[in-house]
């Protein structure tokens, strides 16, 4: 009789109960004491049936342990040695994959100069001081590219328009404008847009504010924190903060404009990695329903950039945190964490990702001039450009790289149980640390590895002691829009 | 399942794959994940595959693969030198006019040792 063997899956334990994660299904399972007593022993050595069945006949009878090894085999939690597991095949996306979320760089110019931005700082791609792109979007070139964006949605009844800069409010006139005709042709072809920006909050003036809560947009706003936070990065030409500017006008704005919540996004440098302290000012003082963070973008030898000391404290942060979200889920109340939310969302559908995210597939970003990268923060970047809004997605460039991208050519992250979540990270992190998109994140991979971890137990927790909350996943549109940052 | 709890919706869908594995009914459809078999080509005599060699009767007119693919089958797929013309040294280009055998194999032409 041949010896069974672990197969690949992560375990944790939530709630006093055994769980597995299952790599690469992404299915959770818990475990009841006979299969958690055979993935016990079989985590010592590796051995037949019969072995089992002794070993454990004090506990179990010897029919209930063959019962459990047969389930856990049908799950693939465990298999025979010697049968090599079949590989995850290589399903490539079907072609004419339908756009679900263009974001359109309405501008190239921005009011601020924070020193760790990717578009202007030292670790930009693009050169959008003296390169040839034009610095504001065309009203024509925008609504070109609405015109690109419904055309690529396919059969998808509802298409994501997203702004984004530079400066997003810099170039209201033809975001509006673009609305407008959005509106017109989507109307004519059946279709709905819904809208979104990215802002600094610089510019929020009160008939900004009430045309975006009149019209729905989603905001996300690039906020650090409580002012000595906000103004070490986040500053002026000149270099003055600008905390004073911008916190009564997000207040003014999250007062006005309840037809969406509003999110802030922070970005996570060296020196302001005091996690719970940004996230108690901005939901307690300053009133944002949700808090997204995420490291800075950078090359790995700048000063605020997180180093592997950093990721541990950060990751600490970001556990205790989470905590306070458990308790909060436990008791149905909202917690603003959305790092917590986003990733359970995604545990509790299974998701089993063949690309770290839609970009150059379901998400395209459009620059200045009208040409299609694979998302905002490579638009403009001849190197990473995938067609024009006026000539369509060049679809061999697109199939080339989407196959050279794919999860099952990441030898790095074959061995990796994150990899269902991760599936490598994001692109342009790695292009600005390793000089390419194919690269996978290696410096953040015991971050990733350490969130996932909690963010599993959180979710394994919730499904023992307030399932119920979950359902609130079940429903949710597969496709949604997320703040872009 | 009985010593798992499905917990997520994908281990719903593993549970449920799982259980039709023993399932009588489910048995009876094509099976869901066919095994990674080595190559054997179509017809070849290492299996038998009625209706390739011979139709029903006996013959070859009803057949369900025209004949002619048996020769690039053979050749190509199996090690069966005796089949098909020397083509290392003595006839090349036997084949060079046959680009679909199923539509070009009479411009393969006969080869004489």
């Amino acid at each position: 009789m041949s010896e069974l063997a672990l197969r690949e899956f992560h375990s944790f334990q939530a709630g006093g109960k055994d769980f597995v994660y299952l790599v690469p299904s992404a299915a959770v399972f818990e475990l009841d004491d006979a299969s958690s007593a055979v993935i016990h022993r079989l985590r010592q050595r590796n051995m037949t049936r019969s072995d089992l069945a002794r070993q454990l006949s004090a506990l179990f009878p010897a029919d209930e342990v063959q019962e459990t090894v047969s389930e856990l085999m049908r799950a693939r939690a465990i298999g025979e040695v010697g049968v090599p597991e079949e590989p995850a095949p290589k399903v490539m996306p079907p072609e004419n994959f339908p756009l679900t979320t263009m974001v359109l760089n309405v501008t190239n110019q921005c009011n601020l100069s924070c020193t760790y931005c990717y578009e202007y700082g030292e670790d930009k791609i693009v050169d959008t001081e003296n390169g040839k792109k034009s610095k504001f979007m065309s009203e024509q070139t925008a609504r070109e590219s609405v015109d690109f964006m419904l055309r690529e949605s396919g059969e998808n009844r509802l298409a994501h328009l997203t702004f984004f800069g530079g400066e997003t409010l810099m170039n209201f006139p033809v975001l509006k404008t673009a609305m407008q005709y959005a509106r017109e042709r989507a109307a004519e072809m059946g279709k709905e847009v819904d809208f979104s920006l990215t802002t600094n909050a610089t510019l929020l003036r009160p008939e900004i504010i009430e045309f975006l809560a009149e019209n729905r947009v989603g905001v996300t706003i690039s906020i650090d924190g409580p002012k000595e936070m906000q103004d070490e990065f986040r500053v002026f030409k000149n270099g003055s903060g600008s905390y004073d500017i911008v916190a009564p006008k997000i207040r003014e704005l999250l007062k006005r404009h309840t037809s969406r919540p509003i999110g802030a996004r922070v970005t996570l440098t060296s020196q302001t990695l005091d996690i719970r302290k940004i996230y108690k000012h901005l939901t307690e003082e300053i009133g944002f329903w949700e808090v997204g963070f995420a490291p800075v973008t950078t090359s790995p030898d700048r000063k605020y950039a997180i180093a592997n000391e950093g990721f541990d404290s950060m990751l600490a942060q970001f556990q205790a945190l989470a905590d306070d979200f458990l308790q909060a889920a436990l008791e149905n109340r909202h917690h603003g964490f959305s790092n917590v939310k986003d990733t359970i969302e995604e545990i509790h559908k299974g998701v089993s990702k063949a690309y770290p995210c839609g970009a150059g597939l379901g998400l395209m970003g459009v620059s200045t001039d009208g040409d299609v990268a694979l998302c905002h923060r490579f638009a403009g970047s001849d190197a990473h450009k995938l067609g024009t809004v006026r000539d369509g997605i060049d679809r061999l460039v697109q199939i080339d790289f989407l196959e050279k991208h794919h999860i099952a050519d990441k030898t790095d992250c074959s061995k990796c149980w994150a990899r269902p979540l991760c599936s490598g990270g994001c692109y342009h992190e790695a292009y600005t640390r390793y000089g390419e998109t194919v690269h996978p994140n290696l410096h953040y991979c015991e971050w990733i590895r350490g969130w996932t971890d909690t963010c599993l137990k959180i979710y394994a927790e919730l499904s023992v002691r307030n399932p119920k909350y979950l359902e609130q996943f079940d429903d949710k549109v597969e496709y949604e829009a997320s703040s872009v940052s | 399942m009985k010593h798992l709890r499905s917990v997520n919706r994908k281990a719903q869908r593993v549970s449920r794959h799982a259980d039709s594995e023993n399932d009588v009914v489910a048995l009876q459809g094509p099976p869901q994940q066919p095994a990674a078999a080595p190559h054997i080509p179509l017809g070849c005599s290492l299996v038998f595959s009625p209706g390739w060699e011979a139709d029903r009767n006996g013959g070859t007119a009803g057949l369900c693969q025209p004949v002619e693919r048996d020769l690039f089958d053979c050749h190509t797929g199996c090690f069966w030198p005796a089949q098909v013309p020397d083509q290392l040294n003595h006839a090349p280009d036997w084949t060079a006019k046959c680009a679909a055998a199923q539509k070009d194999w009479r411009k393969i032409d006969l080869v004489f040792p």
